[in-house]
């Protein structure tokens, strides 16, 4: 029996679907593998290896506690401890670095891998899916020494913790269907990446993780709640910081806005696939 | 045998300028433009290729060989037309792809073969094979990084050929490495064909695709534009490239039904070409061994100022044996004027085996037919050798040796010599 080769045929959406669920079953091997190749090769000839991973978020919550520390802890209501601060950026950090990580490596996935889509037949699906892996991998590991930094801090998790997949969850498909978008149009236009880089530091500071959105002005406020990522990393801060549930009526608007995300990228993505093998 | 394996159907690749990228983005959802311009690099490609064949693809560079191979393995979409193939196709044009130089050659060769689709219980049986084929020993279980460009490649190749392929690409990239493990790709390349693989082969090493290939394509200006026993293709691909300049190019059927290329700008031409045997009779057949006269008789049509004549001895597969002309002997004729004839002897001892052979002639001005090409023709004679008086051997050459057979270490028993007609014992 022959079978087509051509495999950017176009089916019908089920078709495609069930058949890109098929193909990442099939290679759901290579791609645990090449999440923990990603992790051993980043930090093969350095000697304190995956240590690194989590001592620059830790180094950066460092730096920021000191720096604004007393200016910020009078602002956090509810909360005697000392480390009030470094516990509530802990919180914010741990959200908003899934999201940037994801974000600024699938923006450069694509380009990045060019020389094997061009020269290996496999289904290019992998390629996100291994940045996720190793996203998700990297944030696992920075949550659990959080949790260890907590608890040397005075500050005892709580059952809220429950919520935490459910956040990462949250996050992770908002940034991927995000990134993707973005890294598909990157293939095309290489500003993309760069622009984003720019946008990623600015969105940093509109989002409430060094500051308290408290310190906003009321008028201001408002424009706030426009941002999806001030939504996840306050959930982040309630579980996290203050131990409670987070709001359920900000959860929805921001998995909305993921799953939509998601199925534009995805879209797109099938849309793309026979011009990104010409461009790359 | 007549199974197919590859069936390539019209196939047709247009890389699109969109001029703008927006306009690139709009074509994804339906919207169509007049300033979209289609540009063809590759079209109306249709062949197939059965079970077990060897197929050479021929063609200058940029012809479209290596897009036409990545519309075959699936790299690029095809814009028009389908190839269909009927198992698992591998290509040795990728070696080394997706390797990690801070991983070892066992880390790596077990994560590639998972990117080449195999399955973790496949992966498992094929990685020892890998590593003993590689023969690299303890290196394979250090980081890549280590490796030398050779070892590198024995890996890559391990890999590539892990299992056996319904179809196998294979392309210059072969040509690297050393001589001992080059002879093992062959090998296994060769195992595989007996089993039933298919072989594509790319390369601009004409003796490669003659000895390989069971039939060639050749691909020019994304066109198809040959498809035959691999000597019509090469001696066409031949003239091709010495006619890059609008000079003609016929192929004529010679009486023996393989087909005669003679190309040129025809300054000289080749008038005739024979065999005298010692005694000056003009012959066909020629024993093994025996002292043999070619003739080449060259007129000069316009007064040119150099002319050097050449031959190529070729087999029955187009292979060359042996070739020279009088630009390596230093008998350059300079300036030959208009109707004089030369005539070229070349005196030999016909030392090949028995079986059929042809030879190819060139008139030019140098060395090598690509600068002034006056006249190229193959099978400008084919004759046959035959052994009627030398002891019975095997092999393309005769190379006559002295047998001394020596028992217990130091006693000879026998010597015969067998370049020698009458054998003597000692």
């Amino acid at each position: 029996m022959l079978r087509q080769i051509d495999r950017w045929h176009f089916q019908t959406g089920t078709h495609y679907m069930k058949e890109m669920l098929l193909a990442i079953w099939h290679y759901r091997h290579f791609i645990a593998s090449s999440v923990r190749n990603d992790l051993r090769s980043r930090f093969a000839r350095s000697k304190l290896g995956a240590l690194w991973m989590i001592l620059q978020p830790l180094a950066q919550v460092a730096i920021y506690s000191l720096v604004l520390s007393r200016i910020m802890t009078a602002k956090l209501p509810g909360l005697d401890s000392p480390y009030a601060y470094s516990i509530y950026l802990l919180a914010g950090m741990m959200g908003w670095s899934l999201f940037s990580e994801i974000i600024t490596r699938s923006l450069t996935v694509f380009v990045d891998n060019g020389s094997m889509l061009k020269k290996i037949v496999f289904p290019r699906v992998c390629l996100p899916l291994i940045t996720l892996g190793s996203a998700l991998v990297n944030n696992l590991l920075l949550f659990l020494v959080t949790v260890v930094v907590f608890i040397l801090l005075g500050h005892a998790p709580t059952a809220a913790l429950w919520w935490m997949p459910f956040l990462i969850l949250i996050t992770a498909s908002f940034a991927l269907g995000l990134g993707l978008f973005l890294g598909i149009l990157n293939v095309f236009v290489r500003d993309v990446a760069q622009f984003m880089n720019v946008v990623l530091q600015l969105w940093f500071w509109l989002t409430p993780v060094v500051y308290m959105s408290s310190i906003i002005p009321p008028r201001l406020r408002a424009t706030l709640a426009l941002n999806p990522m001030y939504w996840i990393v306050t959930d982040y801060q309630d579980v996290l910081v203050y131990g409670r549930s987070p709001v359920m009526a900000a959860f929805l608007p921001v998995g909305i806005v993921a799953i939509i995300l998601l199925f534009i990228s995805l879209l797109l993505f099938r849309r793309s696939a026979p011009d990104m093998a010409d461009v790359l | 045998m007549t199974h197919v394996v590859l069936h390539i159907d019209n196939i047709g690749k247009s890389f699109r300028e969109y001029g703008s990228e927006w306009r690139r983005f709009g074509s994804w959802f339906g919207w169509k433009s007049l300033k979209i311009r289609e540009n063809w690099v590759l079209r109306n490609i249709s062949f197939v290729v059965r079970r077990g064949e060897a197929v050479g693809i021929v063609g200058q560079n940029g012809a479209g060989k290596s897009t036409l191979l990545k519309l075959i393995t699936g790299t690029l979409g095809a814009s028009e037309g389908a190839v269909r193939a009927g198992g698992r196709i591998a290509a040795i044009l990728e070696l080394g792809m997706g390797f990690d130089p801070d991983l070892t050659g066992r880390q790596n060769v077990t994560h590639a073969a998972g990117l080449m689709g195999f399955s973790r219980i496949e992966i498992q049986k094929l990685v020892p094979e890998m590593e003993a084929f590689a023969e690299i020993g303890a290196y394979f279980d250090e980081p890549l990084r280590t490796y030398s460009s050779g070892m590198q490649m024995r890996v890559a190749f391990s890999l590539a050929t892990a299992a056996r392929p319904e179809i196998l690409i294979v392309d210059e990239a072969l040509a690297v490495g050393d001589a001992y493990f080059i002879h093992k790709c062959f090998k296994r390349i060769r195992e595989f064909r007996e089993a039933g693989t298919t072989l594509l082969i790319v390369s601009h090493d004409k003796s490669a695709v003659q000895a390989l290939c069971d039939r060639a394509v050749m691909i020019d200006k994304g066109r198809m534009v040959a498809d035959g026993t691999p000597q019509q293709v090469l001696d066409l691909y031949n003239a091709m490239i010495a006619e890059k300049e609008n000079r003609t190019v016929q192929q004529s059927r010679a009486e023996d039904g393989s087909s005669a290329t003679i190309s040129g700008t025809g300054e000289a031409i080749v008038e005739r070409v024979w065999l005298e045997d010692r005694y000056g009779n003009s012959v066909e057949f020629v024993g093994v061994g025996d002292l043999t006269d070619l003739v080449i008789q060259v007129r000069v049509q316009t007064r040119v100022e150099r002319l050097v004549i050449g031959y190529m001895i070729r087999d029955r597969l187009g292979q060359p044996i042996f070739g020279t002309n009088t630009f390596y002997s230093e008998q350059v004729i300079e300036d030959a004027s208009s109707g004089e004839v030369f005539e070229l002897r070349a005196s030999f001892p016909m030392n090949l085996g028995a079986g059929s052979y042809s030879i190819s002639v060139a008139l030019s001005s140098t060395e090598t037919h690509l600068v002034n090409n006056y006249e190229w023709r193959d099978l400008a004679l084919v004759f046959t050798v035959a052994n009627t008086q030398r002891p019975q051997f095997v092999g393309m050459v005769w190379v006559p040796p002295r047998l001394t057979l020596i028992a217990d270490g130091h006693q000879v028993r026998q010597c015969k010599d067998m370049g020698l007609n009458a054998a003597r014992d000692l």
